[in-house]
C-alpha cells in the first residue's frame, strides 16, 4: 500500500506526496471534479461534504462545506489561481471556524510514475507561525517513521 | 483544557523547540536550559514564560530554585490534535484509492 509522506521545507512549506495506482489524468479530474471530490475529501469517519463546488478555471471559486451529521461542520473557501491539465492545479485556500485561517497556497502537481502518479502537494503558509499551526513535533517524528519504512520497502 | 492555538504558535520558535526537547529528558533549572544557548537567563526566561503560559511546561518551587518540567497534558492533547490531522489526510488518499479504482475499470488491460 502507498505510503503518504508529510514533510517540511524552509518556514513556510508543508509538502505531501502520495503515489495513486491510477493515471495522472483521472487523479487531476478526482481532484477537480465535485462528485468524485465529495466520494473522498472528508476527514474523519461519519463526515460527508454536501457543498461542494470546484469551478476549475483561472479565478474560479472553491468552496467545501463539511458537516458531521450532529450539527457541527466547517468550510473552506479558496480560488482556482492555476490549472495545466492533467498535470498542476495551482490555488489558495482558507478554513473559516468561523473565523478564517490565513491563506493557504497550494502547488498540487501529478506527476507519471511507472503505471500510476506521483502527486506532490506543497502547501506555502504566510510565515513560519501560521505553519506551526498545522504542524508540529510529534507529526515530524510520524514522518520519519514513514520515511523508515520507506527505506525498509525499496 | 490547554489552549492549542498557543500550544502551536509557542512551537514555532527553534529554541522553545530545543528547551523542549531537553526536558523530555527531565526536569532542568533555567541555568540548565540557558546552557547550550549564547543567550541570558533573562532572554531564556522569557522563552519559559511563552511555553508554560501556553500549556507546555511547569514550574516547581524548590527553595530558590524554579525547576521546569513538561506538561503532559499539554503536549498529550497537541498529539491527539496533530495524530487526528493526520489520519483524517490517510484516511482521505486511502478513499481516494477506491475511487480511482472505479473510475479506471480497464486498468490492467493498458500494460504493453
Amino acid at each position: 500500500m502507498s505510503k503518504m509522506i508529510l514533510t517540511t521545507e524552509g518556514d513556510k512549506h508543508i509538502l505531501v506526496t502520495r503515489r495513486f495506482a491510477a493515471s495522472p489524468e483521472a487523479v487531476y479530474r478526482a481532484h477537480t471534479e465535485p462528485q468524485l471530490v465529495q466520494k473522498w475529501l472528508l476527514g474523519p469517519e461519519g463526515w460527508t461534504m454536501p457543498v461542494c463546488v470546484t469551478d476549475a478555471q483561472p479565478g474560479g471559486k472553491i468552496r467545501y462545506e463539511w458537516t458531521d451529521g450532529k450539527g457541527r461542520g466547517f468550510h473552506v473557501t479558496g480560488e482556482y489561481l492555476e490549472l495545466e491539465p492533467y498535470s498542476r492545479i495551482v490555488h489558495v485556500e482558507r478554513m473559516h471556524l468561523p473565523d478564517p485561517t490565513p491563506d493557504n497556497h497550494v502547488e498540487t502537481r501529478f506527476d507519471p510514475d511507472g503505471t500510476g502518479t506521483l502527486m506532490t502537494m506543497r502547501m506555502t503558509l504566510p510565515d513560519s507561525q501560521t505553519r506551526a499551526a498545522m504542524l508540529a513535533t510529534g507529526m515530524e517524528h510520524g514522518m520519519e517513521a514513514s520515511y523508515a519504512r520507506l527505506e525498509k520497502i525499496i | 483544557m490547554p489552549n492549542l492555538d498557543a500550544s502551536f504558535s509557542a512551537l514555532a520558535d527553534p529554541t522553545r523547540r530545543t528547551i523542549l526537547a531537553r526536558l523530555a529528558l527531565g526536569e532542568a533549572t533555567v541555568r540548565e536550559l540557558a546552557e547550550p544557548f549564547e543567550m541570558t537567563q533573562p532572554a531564556i526566561s522569557q522563552h519559559l514564560k511563552v511555553l508554560e503560559k501556553a500549556g507546555l511546561i511547569l514550574r516547581r518551587v524548590d527553595g530558590t530554585r524554579r525547576p521546569r518540567r513538561l506538561a503532559k497534558e499539554g503536549i498529550e492533547a497537541m498529539d491527539q490534535w496533530l495524530a487526528t490531522l493526520r489520519k483524517a489526510l490517510e484516511k482521505n488518499y486511502n478513499r481516494l484509492d477506491e475511487v480511482l479504482a472505479a473510475m479506471e475499470p480497464e486498468k490492467g488491460r493498458k500494460t504493453r
